[in-house]
């Protein structure tokens, strides 16, 4: 069960896929796979149906939001100043784009063997956020793919029944993003802190001088 | 008189005596405290005891809603909307920290920060969840209350005054929250004093 065993062979039987071996560092060192779109459900009934694999159980489905970021590193260029050549400290900005991405945990229950790891990406995390489904291939993802589809805003083309699962079907929002900014009702906080007390302190002045006002205007 | 078998009451008493030894629950829960609602019904703790244990199935023949858990805001205008369809008299009893303010769930986005901002609610219990004996409390307390209650005069139940409306707006589902948050004609924030911050230091 070695994870790059299991992409060579893939990358032998499905012609053209292109996989990217994800590089876990931490001690618990479970790396991924991440699939192209256009392969996906290759790969993804390939590793459902091949004897030595059959990963035929998906446990999990779960949505990452990674909001763009943008890296500054200094660097040192020799650069020609006042005739001289001088090593030169530069900062370097470089932007990486945001994007949303779905982990898909799979297990053998067949083999007795798993889990392993695949990853999709979305192009990027606001005009297109699509992403073709898993749930022809492992029916168990298809409450999941529709809560990530509620909650991150991903659309999984091909999904059978892709409405929103945890919301209502008028809410706007996808309440897991990072940016997402909830309903201000601070008003009433009677152990707050952090934030949320400044936030319950802003509503509690304006709700005096609210009554000041009132008070003053009788 | 009483050894000779007769009984004298007022019609308060017993009208009174009637409605607390009779209340009938709505048969509804919503999270984990209904576990421990269940429970207060069953042989261990018996809720038949105070005359609770007809939990109706429709809320055309219910008392009393006991709100038994986190009310998510999509459930909100449903448990509105049983609310309204109970006939007077009722009572309400807000069961655990999720019914009262939302609880764990407070800052949440898809949590009500507790159901009185939607309808009045007599009875609050603390707990997460709360035992059977604090259910038990509460029902004694909603019977004391109703015990208490005047048939006539300014502060007679709303039930029997007719300009008191027992019916409450259902909230609608709006893009970001619920339209509107709260009903303001039922809930109003409560001015806190929050200790060591900038307000407290101002007001002074």
């Amino acid at each position: 069960m070695n994870l790059e065993n299991i992409k060579s062979e893939i990358e032998a039987n499905v012609p053209g896929c292109q996989l990217e071996f994800v590089l876990n560092p931490s001690p618990s060192a479970q790396h991924s796979l991440r699939l192209d779109h256009a392969h996906a459900i290759a790969v993804a009934t390939y590793l459902r149906d091949a004897a030595d694999l059959r990963f035929d159980f998906c446990s999990n489905v779960t949505g990452i939001d990674w909001p763009a970021k943008e890296l500054t590193e200094k660097v040192k260029v020799k650069k020609l100043v006042d005739g001289e050549e001088k090593e030169v400290e530069e900062v370097r900005k470089t932007t990486i784009p945001g994007t949303l991405e779905v982990v898909y945990h799979l297990f053998s229950v067949e083999k007795k063997h798993g889990p392993i790891t695949l990853r999709m990406s979305t192009k990027d995390r606001e005009s297109d956020v699509h992403m073709p489904s898993l749930t022809p291939v492992w029916r168990s993802a298809e409450f999941q793919e529709r809560e990530i589809f509620d909650l991150f805003g991903v659309v999984f083309d091909g999904h059978p029944d892709l409405r929103r699962l945890l919301m209502w079907p008028d809410f706007i929002d996808h309440p897991m993003r990072r940016d997402y900014v909830a309903p201000d009702d601070f008003e009433y906080e009677p152990t707050a802190h952090d934030d949320v007390l400044q936030r319950a302190n802003q509503h509690q002045s304006e709700a005096i001088a609210k009554l000041t006002s009132e008070a003053e205007g009788k | 008189m009483s050894k000779q078998g007769i009984v004298t009451t007022t019609l308060q008493e017993l009208y009174n005596w009637g409605r607390r030894s009779s209340l009938w629950p709505l048969n509804f829960g919503l999270a984990c405290c209904a576990i421990e609602m269940i429970a207060t019904t069953m042989a261990r703790y018996d809720m038949a005891r105070f005359g609770a244990e007809v939990f109706r199935p429709s809320p055309r023949q219910a008392d009393l809603m006991i709100v038994a858990g986190t009310v998510t805001k999509k459930m909100a205008p449903q448990v509105v909307r049983l609310y309204n369809q109970m006939p007077e008299p009722k009572y309400v009893i807000a069961m655990g920290a999720c019914a009262i303010s939302g609880g764990p769930f407070k800052q949440g986005y898809n949590v009500l920060k507790g159901i009185d901002r939607y309808f009045p609610v007599d009875i609050y219990i603390p707990g997460c969840p709360p035992r059977p004996e604090a259910l038990l409390d509460a029902f004694m307390s909603l019977q004391k209350m109703i015990d208490a209650q005047q048939l006539t005069g300014p502060n007679r139940p709303r039930h029997l005054n007719a300009d008191a409306k027992s019916e409450f707006l259902v909230p609608e589902f709006g893009q970001h929250d619920l339209e509107p948050a709260q009903n303001s004609t039922v809930w109003k924030a409560p001015l806190v004093q929050i200790s060591g911050t900038e307000t407290d230091k101002s007001a002074k």
